[in-house]
């Protein structure tokens, strides 16, 4: 069997799966391969944890090529195999006056990840999350059947799909709407902000002027400068507003990778006390104060961390824990207080990127809903950070708050169904769809994300 | 499963009396921690241990499973009910022995005993573990060696020497295993106190059953092969390793 280690991007837990590298197409033929720890897709590896694992089953990649979008320009969509990147994606769309609806903060995803783990992006306020957008698309259920899907067709199972992590079936090609744009630059404008406060003060009065909205806090400071950080916002440009050589082509699009990372960061990483309080500093005082209408390129908006491949690699061999969720807009006290013991336990962690949700979608699984959402990375060797992970749990889940599937490693499954309060219900479909338990993950089995309990045995 | 900070869900003692065996569980213990299963030979001993862990932890499920090491033909079952019952076994410690009468070099009996639990038994009841994590595809194995059988002393030969052979066949195990996502750690205490040495002389650089524990947690989540408890006495052997035989004969250990 081609025994593969595989990992997330969080590089914490390797567990050795049969890896197969496949098309779609072929996808339904491999599932008669399926043992007792049944089968899942991957897509590029992104999520932080354990969705996108197997341990010991079928582990599908999908080899898809961009070759095979069909772009319909009078209707705004994109017909997409499963397996494409949103990076390829956007080098096909965007010189043709298109963006895609919703990206996280890499374009290293797939369209089938960002359906299973329906990611949002800065213009979650507004626009929702990346499921919302996908019009229809193609599932390969467990006994192999194809299904098309969609709001309107099947929408039990459609919802089921967006957000769960792959474990209702194969995403196989969806059809999502694309947001016309005519020109490939971003209208920015950034603030900075001395503390929490004035920050949160500042996103409650103004984000819904911009379409796209984030902040990175520096989540060591301390005292009166507690979360100070820098906002930025902006929106897609008009041709119109460029000037120069920018203007003549005004949908000109590159997304290089600047530099990769090699595997040989020693083992306890790059990041310590010292070099990242060194960074953040940094980097909060090269803000500017304010800047209004400054242009940007899409990746210098969106992807910032894209220009460095396996950046992840500067948390060493133990690897990181990301750690996100959400809390109502009632419980920004919830955030403030993460904040403070995160700085105060003094655990050397990177920019911290804190944003305002808009509504939630039908999906059961799905992980934002109207409020705030904290994202922060530490190093998982950190002493003393399971205590304090699981004291944020607490505050968090009390404040009717929850954790994001794509980026958990370390919640427990009593925290997943206080968190996911339709779990229930997302199990019924599953079981409906799946009985035999042919989709499972290795957070699957951490979570206890099926009905059938611990076990999963076929 | 683990879970990104290295926390086990499921741990299974194999000599779920072993008061060190009990000492790595106790270090295990965490949020994250759901079962813990103790297989031992006289479970009544298993039921104390088991009353002890749940009025500390009442939320973790706990519970005791005949298990004899002498009873190879019966190690596969033990796992495989185990599992069905646990699901994806994290940890999987094996922590029994005969220490033996040492001194009593006339009875061969006593000494095949000893081997035969300390080393057939325990290699049919590593492969029966390594089987079912490697069909998992992660897991991981803590053997409990011991220094003994680094250089084996007159004073144990049958306790020492059992050792040094399944020290040595878990070496060699483990790198078979490590591909299929399996982590084996050989842990190598010195003289620890315990029941089992209770009474005999203690080895210069003895160490506790919590010792010994928090060696071996954090041998696990660095993904050692290997930890010495204390660590020093890795440096002390690297010397007796190489002392003359007529000299070694002659020092007084124990």
């Amino acid at each position: 069997m081609p025994a593969q280690s595989l990992h997330g991007w969080g590089s914490t837990n390797p567990t050795v799966a049969d890896v197969r590298d496949l098309t779609s197409a072929r996808l339904a033929s491999v599932l008669s391969a399926v043992g007792p720890r049944g089968a899942l897709v991957r897509g590029l590896g992104r999520s932080y944890g354990d969705a996108a694992q197997n341990s010991g089953g079928l582990v599908l990649r999908l080899a898809d090529t961009v070759h095979g979008v069909v772009l319909d320009p009078d209707a705004g969509t994109a017909t997409v195999p499963a397996g494409v990147s949103l990076d390829d994606l956007l080098r096909l769309i965007v010189p043709h006056g298109f963006f895609v609806p919703v990206t996280p903060g890499t374009r290293f995803v797939t369209v089938g990840g960002a359906i299973a783990s329906d990611v949002h992006g800065k213009n979650h306020h507004l626009d929702g999350t990346f499921g919302s957008h996908v019009r229809s698309m193609r599932l390969v259920m467990a006994d192999g059947r194809q299904v098309t899907i969609g709001p309107d067709h099947d929408p039990q199972l459609f919802w089921a799909t967006v957000g769960g992590i792959g474990l209702t079936g194969a995403i196989v090609e969806a059809t999502i709407g694309l947001i016309p744009i005519s020109s490939s630059r971003m209208r920015v404008d950034t603030s900075r902000h001395d503390n929490i406060d004035e920050l949160m003060a500042a996103m409650a009065d103004g984000d819904d002027g911009y379409r796209y909205s984030v902040a990175w806090l520096d989540p060591l400071a301390t005292g009166a400068s507690l979360g100070r950080s820098v906002l930025t916002r902006g929106d897609h440009a008009s041709a119109e507003e460029l000037s120069g050589r920018a203007r003549r082509d005004p949908l000109a699009y590159a997304a290089a990778q600047r530099a990769v990372l090699p595997a040989l960061v020693p083992s306890p990483g790059l990041i310590n006390r010292a070099s990242v309080t060194a960074f953040n500093e940094l980097w909060f005082r090269k803000a500017p104060r304010r800047r209004v209408g400054e242009l940007q390129s899409i990746p210098a908006f969106f992807h910032p961390l894209d220009a460095i491949g396996r950046w992840n690699r500067v948390y060493g061999r133990r690897g990181m824990i990301q750690f996100q969720f959400v809390v109502p807009f009632g419980a920004g006290d919830v955030v403030r207080t993460v904040v403070q013991r995160l700085a105060e336990h003094g655990t050397p962690s990177f920019l911290s990127v804190l944003k305002r949700f808009g509504a939630a979608n039908p999906a059961p699984l799905s992980f934002p809903a109207p409020g705030w959402t904290l994202a922060i990375d530490v190093p998982a060797a950190a002493p003393g950070l399971a205590e304090l992970l699981y004291s944020f749990d607490d505050l968090i889940l009390d404040a009717g708050g929850r954790h994001y599937f794509a980026k958990d490693a370390h919640t427990v499954p009593e925290s997943i169904r206080r968190g996911y309060q339709r779990l229930a219900e997302w199990q019924q479909i599953r079981q409906r769809v799946d009985p035999d338990g042919v989709w499972q993950s290795d957070m699957s089995r951490r979570l206890q994300l099926s009905a059938k309990s611990a076990t999963d045995h076929r | 499963m683990n879970n990104g900070l290295g926390q086990p869900q499921t741990v299974v003692l194999l000599g779920g009396t072993s008061e060190i065996g009990l000492a790595i569980v106790d270090q295990l213990i965490s949020g994250a921690l759901q079962r813990i299963v103790l297989a031992c030979r006289n479970t009544e001993s298993g039921e104390r241990a088991v009353a002890q862990i749940r009025a500390k932890h009442p939320s973790i499920t706990v519970e005791v499973v005949a298990f004899d090491g002498a009873d190879t033909a019966g190690h596969r079952a033990v796992i495989d009910q185990i599992a069905a019952q646990a699901g994806d076994l994290d940890v999987v410690i094996v922590a029994y022995a005969l220490l033996g009468d040492g001194s009593n070099l006339n009875d061969a009996a006593a000494a095949v005993e000893v081997a035969h639990v300390n080393y057939t038994g325990t290699v049919s009841a590593l492969l029966a573990v390594g089987d079912r994590l490697r069909a998992q595809g992660h897991g991981a194995i803590v053997l409990l060696s011991s220094v003994a059988g680094e250089r084996v002393r007159k004073q144990n030969p049958v306790y020492g020497s059992t050792k040094a052979g399944i020290d040595a066949f878990a070496q060699g195990y483990g790198d078979a295993l490590a591909d299929d996502g399996v982590h084996m750690l050989i842990v190598r205490p010195g003289f620890v106190h315990t029941k089992m040495t209770e009474g005999m002389d203690a080895a210069p650089l003895a160490t506790t059953p919590d010792a010994v524990a928090k060696a071996t947690v954090a041998g696990l989540r660095n993904k050692r092969r290997m930890v010495w408890a204390p660590g020093p006495l890795r440096f002390v052997f690297s010397v007796l390793r190489h002392v003359p035989g007529p000299v070694w004969r002659r020092l007084p250990l124990g």
